[in-house]
Parts: C-alpha cells; structure tokens; sequence
C-alpha cells in the first residue's frame, strides 16, 4: 500500500530535510516544505475524512484554502488540539500529529457510513423536517447526531500559546502575492505609497511562480523565472512591507481590515514557547488592491467526490510545487483548456495521465495539440456519468454529450484511473470583496460574477477581476493600476507575452447522467453534503431565494462556506427555475475568509489582562488585610473582611453591627465624582435634578434624583456646594462615565447658553467614609483643629480641612443612617489617611467593612441603590420619594414624563419594604412576589430587589417592586419558592431609626 | 469601522466615538404645555431611515464634544460633518 510518489524537481520542498508527522496515529515522513495535504499525497493517501451527513469517504480535493474535505484535527487530546485545520494549509513540521475528523470509531471503518446506504432517507432539509418534533425529544437525537457526527473536538485545557493583535496603517494594501499582487505592490511602492503586501501562503508568486513552461512567456522568458526576478527586486523594496502566512479574514467599509499572520504554526512544537503564535492584523489602509485570484471550479456529475478526484489545478500544483504524483494513471475531465495545462505538467514530470475528457466538441489550441502529440488519448465531446471505487478511484464511466448537452447519448466506455482531475474554469475569489460592501456583475460570456461597483478606495486586479490569462493580467492589471495609483506609466507598457492558452469553454452547471436526477450524487457541497438532487428538491418544495436554498439544503454553510460549489448551486438555480443568474445575487460571504482561532481574536485579553481593572489607591491595604473583593463595573471593591475562618454571613453581620454600635470605615472612593464650575452651575443642577439647587448655601450638601427624560430613575448622589460658582457631584460607582456623557450632552446641545465646566476628578479624589456614633471622635483624633460641633458642621455641610499639610474636603453626610463623615482627599495620599484613621478608631473598634455590609446598613434605612432597587422603570414617585420632586421647578430633565398617562398609573409597581412572617428567613434577591396562588395564571405583581439579615434589627428586611405596593400597607403577599412559599408582610420601606436619630447620636 | 472626522480633531477611529441618535430634534422649551401625545412625540419617535441620516455623534474618547454628522445608512458614505448648532453643509 505504501508507495513513494515523490517525483524529481520541485519548486518548494527541501529533500535534504526530512520531518516525520503521525496521520491517524502511523508515523509518515515528508520534507520541509510539504503541506500535510502534499505529503500524505507523496505517501500514497488520499482518504482523509468522511463526509459530514453521509460519511462518505473523501480525499484531499485541492491545494488551498478552499479545501472542503481534507479538514483534520492537530495534536488531540492536548492543550495545542485544534480542529478543522485545512490539512492543505498546514506546513508540516517535525511532531505533527494530525487526525481525521468526522468518523467514528475510524476513518477506514466509519458507522455513519450507513447513512450512505439510508441517503434516500436523508434529503434536504431531512434535519428540520424530522428531528424538530417533538422538541422535547431534541436532546435525545442531539446526543446520536453530535456523536456521529460534529467537525472536530474543541481544546478542553487552556490555550498556552500567546497572541496579539496589531494595528498597522499603510498608503496601500495588496490582498494576495501571486503575479497581479506583485507587480501591484511593486507598482505602488516604487511610486512612493507605502505598502504591505500580504499573502495567505508561504511563498509569494501564486500559481505563476511554477508555470515553468514554454506555453507561456514573458518577455521571452518562461513566466515563472519572470516573475522570480520580479519577486527578487521587490524584497528589496524600502517602503513595502511583505507579511506571508497572512490571511486576510475580514475586509470592512472605509477599508478598514482584519488579516491572521501566523507566525509559529510551521514550526516544531518546542520551538515556539514564548513566541507570539498568531497576530490579528488591524490594517487601516487608504487604498486596497484586491489580487486574491481565483478558485478552480469542481464538475458536478454523479459520485463526484470519491477519494483520489481532485481539482486539476491542485494536481498540477501537487506535481509543480511540491514534487508529488496524486495518482499513477490520471484522467483529466475538464470543459476548458486549464486541464491541458496540467497534463504537460504532468507529462513533463513522467507522470502518467491517461485520458482527457473534454466537455467541447470542438477545440483547437496550441496547447492541445502539443498534449496530443504525447499519445493521451482525449474524449471530445464526452463526459462522466459515474465514478466507481469506494476509499479511492478506479475508474469512470463516460458517455458522449448529445449537441445541446442536456442528455448524453451512445453507449458507456469505462477507463480505469487512480486519480481523477476535474476543471470546470475559474470562480474569481470576490469573497472579500463582497465582504467590503462591494456589489457583482454577472460576465455571462464566460459565466463568472466579477466586481462591478467599489464602495471604498479599493480594486480588483488579476483573476478576481475576471482576468484569467496571462496576456489580459498584464495589459489590463497595470492599465488599472495607473489610473487607480494617478500614475503616468508602469513598468508593464511595452511588454511580451506569449500564451498557448485557449479561452474557450463549454459551461453546464450539472453535467447530464443516464440515470435521472433523483438516483444520482452529484455533489454540489462537498463538506455539508448537498448535492444538484438536494437543490432541485428546495426549489420543487417551493423555495426561490437564493438565501432560502443555501439554508434548506446547507449549501455553502460549512467552515468553507462554499468556496468551490456555491457557483453551481446558482447555476442548477437558475437553470431549473430559468431565472438569469445576474438576477439571482449571490449568497452573503461573511468574514472570516477562512476560520479564526479564538485565540487571534481575543489577543492578549486573557486572563485578567480580559478587562481593565480599576483599583482604589487603598487597595494594597484591603488585600494585605484579607479583603474579599466584588466587581463593581471595572472596580475591584472589598466586598467584606473575613475573619478568622468566617463566611460572608458572619463576616457581614459582624462589621453591619459594629457599624451601628460603636464605628465603621469604607474605602468608597469608586463613587463618580464630578466637577462642575461656571456662572450657571446653580442653574444646570436645577435642570438635572427633581429638586430645587438654587437656595443651597456654600458649604452643603444635597441629596439629589437624577431621570431620564422618561422620567425614570437614572442615578442618584449627594453634590456639595464648594463656592459660589463651584460644585462637586457624586454618583454612582457604576454610573460614574454615562452621567457624565449625558451631562455634557445637555450642555453641548440643549443649553449651549450655559456657563457651566464639567471634569471627571473621580481618579484624583479618595473618599474615605467613617460611621457610627464614635465616628466623631475619631475623625477629631485625625484632624484635632477641626471643629465637629453638630452647631458648627451640622449633618449635610462641608469643611476644607487639612491632614498634615495635606488639603482635605470633609462632608458630613451618610449613606447608612448613622453619624457619618466623608474625607475627601487627593488618591495618592489616601491610604495613610485610612491607616491613620484605623489607628485613631482602634480604641474605638473601629471595623473596616465592604459593599456588603454598606447595602445591608442602607437597606436597614430603605435607602436605594439606583440600579438594584430601580431598572429603568421606576420613578420617584414609584420609590415613594415623591419628597424630592420639585413642585415650584418650571422644568428638569424628566419632568414632564411625570405625568404621562402611564407613569401616573396607581397600579405601577412601587418600592415596598417586606417582612417575613418568619423573622429567620431571608428572601432571595429577584425572587417573584404574588398575592393568589389559585389565580391562573399567577399574577406576578413584582419581585424582590434587595435582601438581608439585618442584625441590628434581628430579623430578616427585603426592599421589592409590587404592583399598586403603596397602598398594601400592612397586607400579606407569597413569595413561590422552588419547594416552599414564604409569606411576607408589605411595610415601608424604611426599617430603622425613622425619625433619624441616629445621625446625630 | 468607520473612520470619522471629528470637526475638532481630525481623523480617528469609530471605537474612539459613541453614536447618539437623531440629530436636529430640539428639546420643547415648554414641556408642560405640551400633550402627552406631542410629549411621546419628542420623547419616543425617531426616524430609521434607509439612506440620507442625519445624526449626532459624541468624540466620548477623544475631545467629548458632541457633534452631527450627515450619513448614508445604505451604505455608510459619511457626507458630512458638523459642529453643534451649525446648519447641515449638505440636503
Ligand atoms: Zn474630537
């Protein structure tokens, strides 16, 4: 079995330098250079895979990108395992180990390939019709279908390769290095733009780099030495920069792009610790030069897609470029002349082609006849109508095509073959094109869609223009180029090429078959299974959009999205339902061009680089004293201060009664903290708050309720009069960016009139908060000259102070109920500060506390957290705080909302205190609230937004949202729990200290 | 992503900016004297056009001005941009 179909001289592979890899656990050998495609190929493989609904096997089909078939998995069952990997992508390297995908328990023997024999079973749209119902039965086919089927295992361990991403910025960018992209990037760059070229392979040049022949000339040179001289100057070029291994994924408006540059795939394992595996390129570029050429199209006829049928481009490049034989006795089947090409290839490297079969009746070219004179015998007029051999080819069956080429006619001539090359012309890879916002034409002399109008600075130059030959990319590429560049000339004007190459071609979508339509495969997907009968089915079931088809029938959905056979599937379209394939469209090509790894597009993001983590300038000293901490939008928070071996219960009901008995101390310097300075500062707060600013006196503060135009609760904070012109506002630590952005907005666009300055100093300013009845004596400790006589700094005002020499804002104000004092202080002095306050509150025992314990002790006082108690849809009047709402204020944001005929509703939900009948259960946060359990259905009438064991109080307290709650006082509602229900008392929201003694005990 | 001309800045990316919405709606200087109907008018109805928008951008990132911008939703051509309280340099 084991055969070496290694041939002499190639243009790519290095035999000096051998490599073995492993292939479904055997051991093979290769040379550097060989892709896992073209080595298995030396080794005599072809089956690589089974097909993904009928596990039919399949082969190695092309040498690039497109490949539908030959996808494995790399190195499973390790940390590196990555699936659906184009085994004609991969370079191999030493270690490879590489392994089908698709087929259980092995390739050789596949289950699945039962399906094969149940296929009449399995038509298009065979999974929606059958397994969608019942829907509760899906989990049970779920479990057969993702066993037997699936493409590939994902990694189960963490990723241990690094990624970045980069962003590079270029006059011009050329998209694909084969003979139009060169002589493009040279072109620009010797005309001054600086340029990247990129290039998804590891060699630049394309297909032209190994058209070593006489058939094909410039300036009297074969095309291939031509262009390596091209390619040799151009690396010499200053301000163009070369990147190969670089796919281009996405092509977006304003020509911004997105390319993959793998940097260590080729590599062996051990060599790439601590490299950059793969960079996602952000390229920016003011002018882009699409060359990414184009794909060879499959034949579609029956049994189509056996191992050993490949494209013939792709055996061509398999012989040219890496020095392999896919087969001992080829046959070409083509309906042009590019199989020609590959046979003198062919031919030249000894390779033995058995037949051509050719589509056209009559063809003349110098090409053909130079392959005739080699005695392969060719079939004019002929075409396949079946293929045998089950893990590989043997043979076909031909029939000749009757003159319409509707029907084929005469008797069956079976040839015997090893391999199987198809050509059915060139599709013009517009993928990114499109992707760019780019719309098509329809060229209908040679049935190719080609790009028809530019949405941004961009072109299309080369065979994804629609210009295949050698003669039109080098009259009409630089002709493109100077008017797209404003150049006067190229390089290009006076240049000689010969081409042997004929352009006729004898297109038929589906060729024709002595069985009819419904007893053949005739694949038209490789990798999703769908063949010309599937198609046919969608459109006689009723389906006419183009869309609707590639859904039903799957064609173009895999990882390939179609690359080869979408053509087809519009071409079978459009001849079945007789529209014109102009008017057709196409399918949407979405980015990316070819898979991601998730690694790529998450860069350096991972871990806890994923996220920016904000920190206060105390943070050292609430990790140093164990702190656990809380995410609050990108604020770490210490959320509370374990001790000795507590839980958070514990932990939370210590520091909420030390709190209330003798002091606490918060780090709340997350809180938003804005600036606002001008003539008009008074005014503009009158506007943004419900309640009346203008009266409030230097030196205090006031709570404030800001809304949205709809009158819901938007944020919330206390803002503190510093000067005549000067405020400082706080909000909420979460809220912080978005007020201000709406603060300006009005300013900027509404009230432009208005002397008013905002600057975010929330980074700048510390907020330390000391609470509970000792919290004066030991703010007097800390700041002995400061006079803290409830006369002189009564509850709601403010002192400039000093610590040291240091200048400190201190605000009487409380969040918890109790007597409490915010210093203010610039951050990088903050944390001696809290240490000095720890210090002066030791004999006092005062206790750190977290967000836990400040929500449990608001809570306790009914006071609201403005996105936990509210959801954008409560308005004061719903929180019951109709007290802070302005009666006398002609306006502010969201007053008029008040009133709309929805928000005055009596029956809105409103902010209750609930209380449990048993005072030692707590109510889960979120947890529904209903008032008839008999009721169907249930009227859910809220829920509960705030919870806790409050063990000041002793019992449990929970703040909800009940519909028309304002007026339930005293009644009893049910809380559903999964296997209880617990009965609750609606009361007011404000548990403790009602009368607000507290705040100057 | 689009690449945007902040009237005060220059060139940056679309990432550096936050869209907001219809530009040209004028907040009614009396509200209370308008209608529920009239008030939802100001408040809920906005236009989605397919072509020629006009709408207001803010440089979130950058300078934090807001600013209005003439765009071409079906096919996101920016014809324009312009300052706050400046009329439309294009229909
Ligand atoms: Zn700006």
């Amino acid at each position: 079995m084991t055969k070496n179909l290694r041939v002499k001289s190639s243009k790519l592979v290095d035999e000096t330098y051998r490599i073995s890899f492993k292939f479904n656990g055997t051991t093979y050998y290769g040379f550097k250079g060989d892709t896992l495609a073209s080595a298995l190929l030396a080794n005599n493989i072809h089956l690589v895979g089974r097909s993904f609904k009928y596990h039919r096997p399949r082969g190695i089909m092309t040498a690039g990108s497109e490949e539908p078939n030959a996808i494995v998995q790399l190195h499973n069952g390790t940390s590196r395992t990555e699936p659906n990997v184009r085994a004609t992508e991969i370079e191999i390297y030493e270690g490879l180990d590489a392994s089908s995908q698709n087929c259980w328990p092995s390739v050789k023997f596949d289950i699945g390939g039962i399906n094969n024999f149940l296929s009449p079973l399995l038509p298009a749209g065979f999974y929606y019709k059958t397994f969608m119902w019942p829907a509760s039965f899906w989990e049970k086919y779920e479990y057969f279908i993702r066993k037997s089927a699936g493409l590939g295992k994902s990694p189960d361990v963490p990723d241990p390769d690094i990624y970045e991403h980069k962003y590079i910025h270029c006059d011009v960018l050329v998209i694909g290095a084969g003979i139009s992209g060169i002589i493009a990037a040279k072109t620009a760059a010797k005309n001054g733009f600086k340029t990247l070229l990129v290039e998804e392979k590891s060699y630049l040049g394309g297909s032209t780099i190994y058209q070593d022949s006489e058939f094909f000339k410039i300036n009297n040179q074969n095309s291939a030495s031509w262009l390596e001289k091209e390619i040799n100057e151009i690396k010499k070029i200053e301000n163009l920069e070369i990147k190969t291994r670089t796919s281009v994924a996405a092509f977006h408006g304003y020509n911004f792009l997105l390319a993959r540059e793998n940097l260590t795939d080729h590599l062996p394992l051990e060599q790439r610790e601590n490299k950059t595996r793969q960079r996602l390129l952000k390229i920016r570029a003011k002018k882009v030069i699409t060359a990414t050429g184009s794909i060879e199209r499959p034949l579609i006829f029956d049994n189509n897609d056996r191992p050993g049928i490949l494209l013939s481009s792709a055996i061509k490049k398999y012989a040219d470029l890496f020095g392999v034989a896919c087969g001992e006795r080829n046959i070409l089947f083509t309906n042009n002349d590019n199989a020609y090409e590959t046979a003198m290839s062919l031919i030249q490297k000894g390779i033995k082609v058995q037949a051509i079969i050719d589509n056209r009746e009559e063809i003349d070219s110098k090409l053909i006849k130079e392959t005739e004179k080699n005695n392969i015998k060719i079939y004019k007029g002929y075409t396949i109508v079946d293929t045998f051999g089950y893990k590989r080819i043997n043979s076909v069956s031909i029939m000749k095509l009757s003159k319409d080429g509707q029907k084929v006619i005469g008797s069956k001539e079976n040839i015997s073959c090893d391999s199987l090359g198809v050509s059915g012309g060139w599709t013009p890879a517009v993928h990114l094109f499109t992707q760019s916002g780019g719309k098509l034409k329809f060229r209908d002399d040679d049935q190719v869609f080609i790009p028809n109008t530019y949405p941004s600075n961009q072109i299309s130059i080369g065979s994804c223009n629609g210009d295949f030959t050698l003669d039109e990319i080098l009259i009409n590429g630089p002709k493109l180029l100077k008017e797209f560049l404003k150049i006067k000339k190229t390089e290009y004007e006076n240049i000689e090429i010969y081409s042997a190459f004929n352009k006729s071609k004898r297109n038929i979508w589906l060729l024709p078959s002595n069985k009819i339509v419904g007893k053949t495969k005739s694949f038209v997907d490789f990798q999703n299974d769908a063949t010309a009968k599937d198609i046919k089915l969608a459109l006689r079931e009723g389906f006419r959009s183009i869309e609707h088809v590639k859904r039903y029938t799957t064609t173009g959905m895999g990882t390939d999205q179609g690359k080869l056979g979408n053509i087809h599937a519009l071409g079978i379209i459009s001849e079945t339902a007789s529209s014109k394939m102009g008017e057709l469209g196409t399918t949407t090509f979405r980015p990316p061009y070819t898979p991601l790894t998730f690694g790529t597009i998450v860069g350096r993001n991972v871990g806890k680089y994923f996220d920016i983590i904000r920190k206060t300038p105390i943070h050292k000293w609430h990790v140093e004293n164990k702190a656990e901490f809380e995410n609050v939008g990108q604020w770490k928070r210490a959320w509370y201060y374990p001790q000795n071996g507590e839980n958070m219960h514990e932990a939370v009901q210590r520091e909420s009664k030390a709190a209330r008995d003798s002091a606490g101390i918060l780090d709340a310097s997350t809180l938003g903290k804005i600036d606002i300075q001008g003539t008009d500062a008074s005014e503009f707060l009158n506007r943004v708050y419900t309640n009346a600013w203008s009266k409030l006196e230097i030196g205090k503060c006031r709570y404030g309720l800001m809304l949205n135009e709809d009158g819901m609760v938007y944020d919330d904070g206390v803002t503190t009069r510093l000067d005549e012109n000067h405020y400082i506002m706080t909000t909420t630590t979460g809220g912080a960016a978005t007020v201000l952005g709406k603060l300006e907005d009005y300013l900027q666009t509404e009230w432009p009139e208005l002397d008013v300055y905002l600057t975010s100093v929330t980074d700048h300013y510390a907020t330390i908060s000391v609470c509970g009845p000792n919290s004066k004596k030991i703010i007097q400790k800390v700041i002995p000259e400061i006079d803290l006589s409830d006369k002189d700094f009564p509850h709601m005002s403010f002192k400039n102070s000093k610590i040291g020499k240091v200048k400190c804002r201190i605000m009487r104000i409380s969040f918890t109920g109790e007597q409490s004092y915010e210093i203010n202080i610039q951050a990088n002095y903050a944390k001696s500060v809290w240490e000095n306050c720890m210090e002066a509150g030791k004999e006092f025992n005062i206790t750190p506390y977290g967000t836990e314990t400040m929500h449990l002790l608001r809570a306790e006082k009914g006071f609201i957290i403005a996105g936990q108690d509210t959801d954008a849809t409560m308005t004061p009047i719903d929180l019951q705080m109709d007290w802070i709402v302005s009666k006398k204020k002609f306006d502010f944001i969201g007053k008029r909302s008040l009133y709309r005929s929805d928000t005055i509703r009596e029956d809105r939900k409103q902010l209750v205190g609930l209380i449990t009948d048993n005072p030692e259960e707590i109510l889960e946060e979120g947890a529904q609230i209903v008032a008839d359990m008999n009721k169907t259905p249930i009227e859910m009438l809220g829920h509960v937004t705030s919870s806790y064991f409050s063990p000041n109080l002793k019992k449990s307290i929970a703040l909800g949202v009940v519909k028309g709650g304002k007026n339930m006082m005293g009644q009893k509602l049910i809380i559903p729990m999964e296997k209880k229900q617990i009965n609750v008392t609606v009361t007011d929201p404000v548990f403790l200290d009602k009368e607000n003694k507290r705040l100057n005990a | 992503m689009f690449l945007i001309n902040c009237p005060f800045c220059g060139e940056r990316e679309q990432s550096e900016f936050k869209a907001g919405g219809e530009a040209h709606i004028v907040r009614p200087k009396q509200p209370t004297e308008l209608s529920d109907d009239q008030w939802a008018e100001y408040l809920f109805m906005r236009k989605n056009i397919k072509g020629i928008q006009f709408e207001r951008w803010n440089h979130i990132h950058g300078c934090r001005k807001w600013f209005n911008m003439v765009r071409d939703t079906s096919n996101d051509e920016i014809k324009a941009v312009y300052k706050m309280g400046e009329k439309p340099p294009v229909k």
